[in-house]
Order: structure tokens, then C-alpha cells, then sequence
């Protein structure tokens, strides 16, 4: 008798558990089903009153306009170089020094990582002007350089790969000196490798949040042929005020590659982030 | 009397100062110098193309003397009341009902964490136009006729709306490790003693993850506090609903790259910073009431 009503209640919340994550679910995904319906749609069938849910008849000259009307090859190739040279200097420069931090022993050690950590704590909008500065100065803005040059290191990822470095214990570096490995091939060979996972977790979100940066390409190139898509994004806004069917094609050109290496590498981007937020 | 170090030792510092190098060369560069810049900006009056000469405080005897920057802290705070609160609550539900037996749970999760992945500028996108107060689906299902962004009112609403739901499953997932790193073991013996599952909830998930519910609270905190993009992106420049949604991040935009003033922009980031430095030290403070961290 009782444990039929516990297996009742048991079931009640079952449902209500499924019930909540499902309406969750279909109000997270609707406004991307709404993008790619509206997307779809002619100029004219987007703002009939009452609005239809599907198409009455499929148009696809939406994403041509798109492309006619941004570069979006360039805006691609931007976007990909600027996130692939950020991340590598991320992981490159961070494993580098985070091993050094976690690892080495040398004067000075506290004092730099001070700076690594006080570093960490500033918002970005700090050094945007003066960053603005340095390069037109020297004639850099406009240039995919541009879009790279605040992310040449990251205070973030040394930090965070110091943690990875810190979990690593000692007799694994002091087995590989014994057997005759210089402090270099140490690193690279013995203890570097041991970090995969934390550079996986860098590199992903080093990639999202480069990509979604706005403020900074739109601030150092002003050439459409020199945007990211964001930046790009922002611009066809201006263009097409209010051609929704037209700026939900180009949204989903923008939204693409990143939602196709989302869709291969759930796994690894949820938990990637998690890690690196958690910390 | 210092101890010389040895060959070994001496060799190790030279490969570790090697090691560092680019890392704080970098940041001495791009951080530590347009730091200090700022800085000095903020006492500044510039001049088309980079010139700049002394000012004392007026940049801040303007700012603090103008509506439309008092108006913008006050958005930007206003925007942190609507969206932290209400966005940890949601994030902490949505985490426990992942954390919950239930099948499906990754494909769950990558739903909710979906808006993380996609640029701001495409997300604000869809949702101007779903908040388009003539043709948009919000007003339709809603049967109302609410002009969402350009009604004073109602504009900052709009973006908080958006704000929560992009970081809805972000936040989730933070929590979601959290509410697994909790031993089972506590619930059963809760379970013996016949708490409720409310009780279990407040007597044991909460004190539980509140370190974790903290990191997110102080994260939250500060990005609503840096807002900019999305806001950029919801609300034009020539929107005349502007002042009333604008945050301090879009106001330095502006003044600094749309309008040239240099100096008085920098101010105005050198008082966002002193903001978010209040809040923090106001959570640091506050934690110690409501955070347990002897696990």
C-alpha cells in the first residue's frame, strides 16, 4: 500500500521532470526554428497579419541576397584565421607558461603569475582604446592582424593550464629527467601530452568566445571585406532594416560552422566549458 | 648571504624565464601598457587623431554631471536586477531536472546549452524580429500589441528576455557539476529520516552547491555588468528608445569610437571597473552569510 503511493508520487514527478524539460526545450530551440522558417519565407508572406508558421511557398532567393549583399566568403576566412591564430597562440603560449608556473622554479615566479591573475580580473573594455591606439599608430588597423592582435596570449588559458600542470605529480617529470630528458623535451614530450583534455577544453573556449566578439572587430576594421561575421552580422542590419526573410538568411550563414563543430563535438564543447567556467 | 644556486638550478630558471616570456611580454603589451593608458586618458581632453592634452578631472566632473551617463549606470544595474536573479533560478531548475533520472539527458543538455554557441549578433537577430511590435510571433501568441523595442518601457525587458535565455543553459551546466559532485549518500539518509524532498532541497542541494551557485552568481554579475553586444545589436543607434536601454558599455561605444571623445569614454570605463569592483566586494562580503564551503 505504501510503496503504491510512493511509486505513484515517484511517477507524478517523473512527468512533471519530462513535462518542464520538453516546454524548456521547444522555447530554447523555437526562435532557431523560427530563424530558418522565416528565412524561408517571401518578403511579403513575412509580414502578412496573421503570420503563417510554415511557408505557403518555399523561397530560397533570401540566401542569395545574403550572399550578394555581404562577403561572406571573406567574412568566413576572417572569422576561421582569426579564431585559428587565437587559439593556437592560447595554447602554445598557456602551455608554455603555465608549465613553467606549475613546474619550474625561478625568481620572479610569484610576481608574474601575479600579473597573469590580475590580468584575469579586468574586464576587456579596459584596454580596447589604447589597444585601438597602439595599432593605428603603426598603420595595422584594417587588417585580419587586427582582428588577432588582442588575443596574441591569454592570462585565462596560463592560468587554467597551470591548474592542468598542478594536477600532473612531480615523479612523472623527475622519471622523465632521470632518464635523460633535457627540461625542454620534458615539457613537450612527457607532460605536455598529459594535458589533452584541458586543451581541448582551451581550445574550444577560446574559439566561442572569439567568435562571438563584436565589440573589438567592429571597433579595428571598418572594411565589410575585413569584418568577422559577427561584426559582419551587424552590418547587413544597417543594409536591411527590416527585410527580416533576408537577415535570417544571413543569420544562419553566420550561425553555421559553429553550430556544425557544436553538433560533431557536444560532448566535448558543454564539458570543455563547464570545466573552464567551473574553475 | 644569498645561496648561489646551482648549475642545474640556474639552468632550470633560464628555461623558465624562456618558458614565460611571450606570455608576460604579451601582457605587459596588450594589457598592462593600454591599462595604465586608459588611466592617464581618463585625466585627458583628446583631439582628432591621438592628440591629447591634460584635463585634471573634468572628464569626470562632466560624467558626473550628465543625465544620460547617471541614466546608464542605472540601465546597466536595471539589467542586473532582471536578468541575474531570474536567470540563476531558471538555470538552477533546468540543472535539477537534468540532474534527475531522466532519459534523453545529453540531448537535453545540448539543447539548453545551444544559445552559448551561436554569436549574440545572430541571436539578437531572430529575436528583434520576434519582438517586432507590427509582424512579431511574441505579440501574436501573446495577442497583445506591445511596440517591445521601441517602447521605453518595455525595451529593457525585451533584452533581458533575451539575456536570460542565452545564458540559461550555460549557467545550467555550471550548476548541473555542481549537483553532481553531491554524494547520493546525503539524500538516502535524508530519505530514512522521512524529509521531504522541498526539505531535502533546502537542507541539502542548496548548502551544497553554494560555492558553485556563487562562482555563477559572481560571473553572471560581471558580463551583465560589461553587457554591451546584444543590447548593440536589439536597440539602433538611432532608435530614440536608446537612452532609456542604453548600458555603460554602449555608451562607452559610443563616445569612444562614434563620437572621438577619447578621454571622457575612458572615464567612463574607469568608473564601470570601480562598479564591478562595489559588486564584487559586496558578494565577497555577502557570501560568508549564505556560502558553505566546509564539505
Amino acid at each position: 500500500m505504501k510503496t503504491g503511493t510512493m511509486s505513484r508520487s515517484r511517477g507524478v514527478a517523473t512527468g512533471l521532470t519530462y513535462f518542464f524539460l520538453i516546454v524548456g526545450s521547444l522555447l530554447m530551440i523555437f526562435p532557431f526554428v523560427w530563424m530558418i522558417l522565416t528565412s524561408l519565407k517571401s518578403l511579403a508572406e513575412s509580414v502578412q497579419v496573421p503570420p503563417t508558421i510554415f511557408p505557403a511557398k518555399i523561397v530560397w532567393s533570401n540566401f542569395g541576397e545574403a550572399l550578394t549583399s555581404l562577403p561572406f566568403v571573406n567574412l568566413y576566412a576572417n572569422t576561421i584565421i582569426m579564431v585559428l591564430v587565437r587559439v593556437i597562440c592560447a595554447i602554445v603560449f598557456s602551455s608554455m607558461a603555465g608549465y613553467a608556473f606549475a613546474k619550474l622554479n625561478f625568481k620572479g615566479k610569484n610576481v608574474l603569475f601575479g600579473l597573469v591573475l590580475v590580468q584575469m580580473m579586468m574586464p576587456s573594455q579596459i584596454f580596447v582604446i589604447p589597444q585601438y591606439q597602439m595599432l593605428a599608430k603603426v598603420g595595422l588597423t584594417e587588417s585580419i592582424f587586427a582582428l588577432i592582435f588582442p588575443g596574441l596570449v591569454s592570462a585565462f588559458g596560463t592560468f587554467f593550464l597551470r591548474q592542468a600542470y598542478m594536477g600532473i605529480p612531480n615523479e612523472i617529470g623527475e622519471a622523465a629527467r632521470l632518464d635523460g630528458c633535457n627540461q625542454w623535451q620534458t615539457f613537450t614530450k612527457v607532460m605536455l601530452p598529459l594535458t589533452g583534455n584541458s586543451v581541448a577544453a582551451l581550445t574550444i573556449f577560446t574559439a566561442v568566445f572569439a567568435y562571438a566578439d563584436l565589440m573589438w572587430p567592429l571597433v579595428v576594421n571598418t572594411d565589410i571585406n575585413l569584418m568577422t561575421l559577427s561584426s559582419g552580422l551587424a552590418t547587413l542590419k544597417g543594409q536591411f532594416m527590416t527585410n527580416y526573410p533576408v537577415l535570417m538568411a544571413g543569420s544562419l550563414f553566420a550561425m553555421i560552422p559553429m553550430l556544425i563543430l557544436y553538433l560533431i563535438f557536444q560532448r566535448q564543447f558543454i564539458e570543455g566549458i563547464a570545466l573552464t567556467g567551473g574553475k | 648571504m644569498r645561496k648561489a644556486l646551482s648549475p642545474a638550478a640556474r639552468k632550470e630558471q633560464h628555461w623558465a624565464w624562456l618558458m614565460v616570456a611571450p606570455t608576460i611580454i604579451g601582457l605587459l603589451v596588450l594589457n598592462y601598457y593600454p591599462l595604465i593608458q586608459t588611466f592617464i586618458l581618463s585625466f585627458s581632453k583628446t583631439k582628432t587623431f591621438g592628440a591629447s592634452t591634460f584635463n585634471g578631472i573634468n572628464n569626470y566632473i562632466e560624467m558626473f554631471q550628465s543625465p544620460e551617463f547617471w541614466k546608464a549606470t542605472w540601465n546597466t544595474i536595471l539589467f542586473c536586477i532582471l536578468t541575474v536573479p531570474v536567470g540563476i533560478i531558471l538555470a538552477l531548475l533546468v540543472a535539477i531536472l537534468l540532474n534527475a533520472k531522466v532519459k534523453f539527458k545529453s540531448g537535453f543538455r545540448a539543447i539548453y546549452f545551444l544559445p552559448m554557441v551561436c554569436a549574440p549578433a545572430a541571436i539578437a537577430m531572430v529575436w528583434r524580429w520576434m519582438f517586432n511590435g507590427e509582424y512579431g510571433i511574441i505579440n501574436t501568441v501573446l495577442g497583445t500589441k506591445i511596440s517591445w523595442l521601441t517602447d521605453s518601457k518595455t525595451a529593457i525587458v525585451a533584452c533581458a528576455i533575451v539575456a536570460i535565455w542565452s545564458s540559461i543553459g550555460y549557467d545550467a551546466v555550471l550548476l548541473l557539476s555542481g549537483l553532481q559532485n553531491i554524494s547520493k549518500s546525503y539524500y538516502e539518509a535524508a530519505r530514512i529520516d522521512g524529509a521531504s524532498r522541498v526539505k531535502q532541497f533546502f537542507s541539502i542541494t542548496l548548502p551544497m552547491i553554494s560555492p558553485t551557485l556563487f562562482v555563477t552568481l559572481i560571473m553572471r554579475l560581471m558580463s551583465s555588468l560589461k553587457v554591451y553586444d546584444l543590447i548593440y545589436m536589439m536597440i539602433d543607434q538611432s532608435n530614440p528608445v536608446l537612452p532609456d536601454v542604453q548600458s555603460l558599455m554602449y555608451l562607452f561605444y559610443r563616445e569612444a569610437f562614434v563620437a572621438g571623445n577619447k578621454g571622457y569614454a575612458s572615464a567612463i570605463v574607469i568608473w564601470t571597473i570601480f562598479l564591478i569592483g562595489i559588486v564584487t566586494v559586496i558578494q565577497f562580503i555577502g557570501q560568508k552569510k549564505w556560502v558553505n564551503y566546509d564539505v
